[in-house]
């Protein structure tokens, strides 16, 4: 099979990797760029445990090939915190115990950054729906939902 | 397997023309990457048409919209032109998947997929949308229901593909929706789809209509018969008892997990009827 050659801009780096032509950007991140915060929970676009955005959009990574990538802008959760500056939302995450396992807490914090670049204030209707393509088994997602709308808040400048 | 990025239509034809052995054009990839991991899927070419030159655009012509192939239903939401002018083909393509999904899905991709359940499809259908495929003849452009021919089978032919999806400029006094029936109400596919577009005069009657029925065979149902009980009626429950008879009459269903034949005829009455009135008072008539 023949490697493909790509350059892209991750997290603000410019990078770039070989790949083989039918390889997921999620492989590529994980097993050749050595960020684990992506993870497979189906490989088949259900669980959004993989999401990243590209260029300005929430994506499955599990379903856009590394070779897609080239010239693209890619974020994953590894950007998200601005050095020991953890983001809104993940503060609120960790202060509603929006988590258990962790295992889709990447997918569901890029799903939601997606959200409030787009929309800073979502109603509890919209989040549900934006967030519909995350699956957590643990949480039961309320904890998740309320983190965010804080964090929307938090952000918006009003005080929680 | 090669991944080409091709950068004109004619480069791509050629890429997809010229392939040994099996080539697929590649979209948004919701269909062909779920494909690609499975054992049985064999491909010796992938040809991604996204930096193709005119693919990511919505255009308003002068006929109406040109919708190239690249276009992730995401984005159909956010052109104002477009859902004031086709609101039902946008909520159709808008049900597709979750928000990772509609970042990448694409309405060719859903029609060249060519499944029975394919959300958009009987909403371009009913609107009576046409599709530009290019080839390495030249482009053709035919409409949106003769593309598909069985499930996971559509009549293009080596070498062609989709390069736009072209939806007319609505008539006046017109309106067209979509409704699926799903157990759940987000990430389940259509147990049946029916999409609906009607034209009244100044009276609130109805001048022009079609139906389309999804999920209900192993292609799209253009559902002439069905159109023909609301023409020249004003939508009274007579005449909406008789398109419902009629779509259930249309549908030539099979039985299986996601719902039975005679649960779907009787479905795709039912939300033909609500599809219609919704069809209607977007028309204007009351
Ligand atoms: C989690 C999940 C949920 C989904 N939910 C729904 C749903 O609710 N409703 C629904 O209808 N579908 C659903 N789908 C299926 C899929 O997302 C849609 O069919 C989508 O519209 C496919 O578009 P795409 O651009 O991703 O296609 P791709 O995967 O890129 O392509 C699909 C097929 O069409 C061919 N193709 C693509 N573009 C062209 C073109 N321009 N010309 C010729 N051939 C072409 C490809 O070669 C491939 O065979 C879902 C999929 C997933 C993974
Ligand atoms: S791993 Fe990509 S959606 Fe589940
Ligand atoms: S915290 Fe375990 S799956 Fe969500």
């Amino acid at each position: 099979m023949a490697s493909v050659s790509v350059s892209t801009t991750l997290n603000t780096d410019e990078v770039e990797f070989l790949c083989q032509a039918d390889e997921t950007l999620l492989d590529v991140l994980r097993n050749r760029l050595g960020l684990m915060g992506a993870k497979e929970g189906c490989g088949t676009g259900d669980c959004g445990a993989c999401s990243v955005i590209m260029d300005g959009r929430v994506v499955c990574s599990c379903l856009v090939l590394g070779a897609e990538a080239q010239g693209k802008t890619i974020e994953t959760i590894e950007g998200m915190a601005q050095g020991s500056e953890l983001h809104p939302l993940q503060k609120k995450f960790i202060e509603h115990a929006a988590l258990q396992c962790g295992v889709c807490t990447p997918g569901f914090l890029m799903a939601a950054k997606a959200l409030l670049d787009a929309n800073p204030s979502p109603t509890e209707e919209e989040i549900r729906f934006w967030l519909a393509g995350n699956l957590c088994r643990c949480t039961g997602y309320d904890k998740i939902v309320r983190a965010v709308a804080d964090a929307a808040a938090e952000m918006r400048g009003e005080a929680s | 397997m090669r991944y080409e990025r091709p950068e004109t239509i004619g480069d791509a034809t050629a890429l997809l023309a010229s392939a040994k052995g099996r080539a697929f054009v590649l979209a948004g990839g919701t269909d062909l990457l779920v494909r690609m991991k499975s054992d049985a899927f064999e491909a010796d070419m992938v040809v991604d048409i996204k930096a193709v030159a005119g693919m990511s655009d919505i255009s308003e012509t002068a006929d109406g919209f040109e919708i190239g192939a690249a276009v992730p239903c995401a984005a159909l939401g956010e052109h104002a032109g477009l859902v004031a002018a086709w609101p039902g083909v946008v909520e159709a393509a808008n049900l597709i998947g979750s928000t990772q999904i509609q970042g990448r899905c694409t309405m060719s991709g859903n029609l060249c997929n060519a499944s029975p359940a394919a959300d958009s499809v009987p909403a371009l259908v009913a609107a009576g949308a046409r599709v530009r495929i290019a080839g390495p003849d030249g482009t053709r452009i035919v409409p949106v229901e003769d593309v598909p021919q069985a499930p996971g089978k559509t009549t293009l032919k080596k070498g062609e593909f989709i390069a736009a999806i072209l939806l007319p400029k609505p008539a006046q006094r017109s309106g067209d929706a979509y409704l699926r029936f799903t157990p759940r109400t987000e990430m389940d596919i259509a147990v049946v789809g029916v999409g609906v577009q009607l034209a009244l005069d100044a009276k609130g009657v109805v001048e022009t209509a079609r139906v389309a029925l999804g999920a209900v065979g192993p292609k799209v149902v253009l559902a002439e018969q069905a159109a023909d009980t609301i023409i020249g009626t004003a939508l009274d429950d007579a005449a909406l008892e008789a398109l419902a008879e009629a779509c259930s009459a249309a549908s030539n269903p099979i039985d299986d997990k996601r719902g039975t034949a005679a649960f779907r005829k009787h479905v795709a009455g039912v939300l033909a009827r609500r599809a219609a009135k919704i069809a209607y008072e977007r028309a204007g008539g009351k």
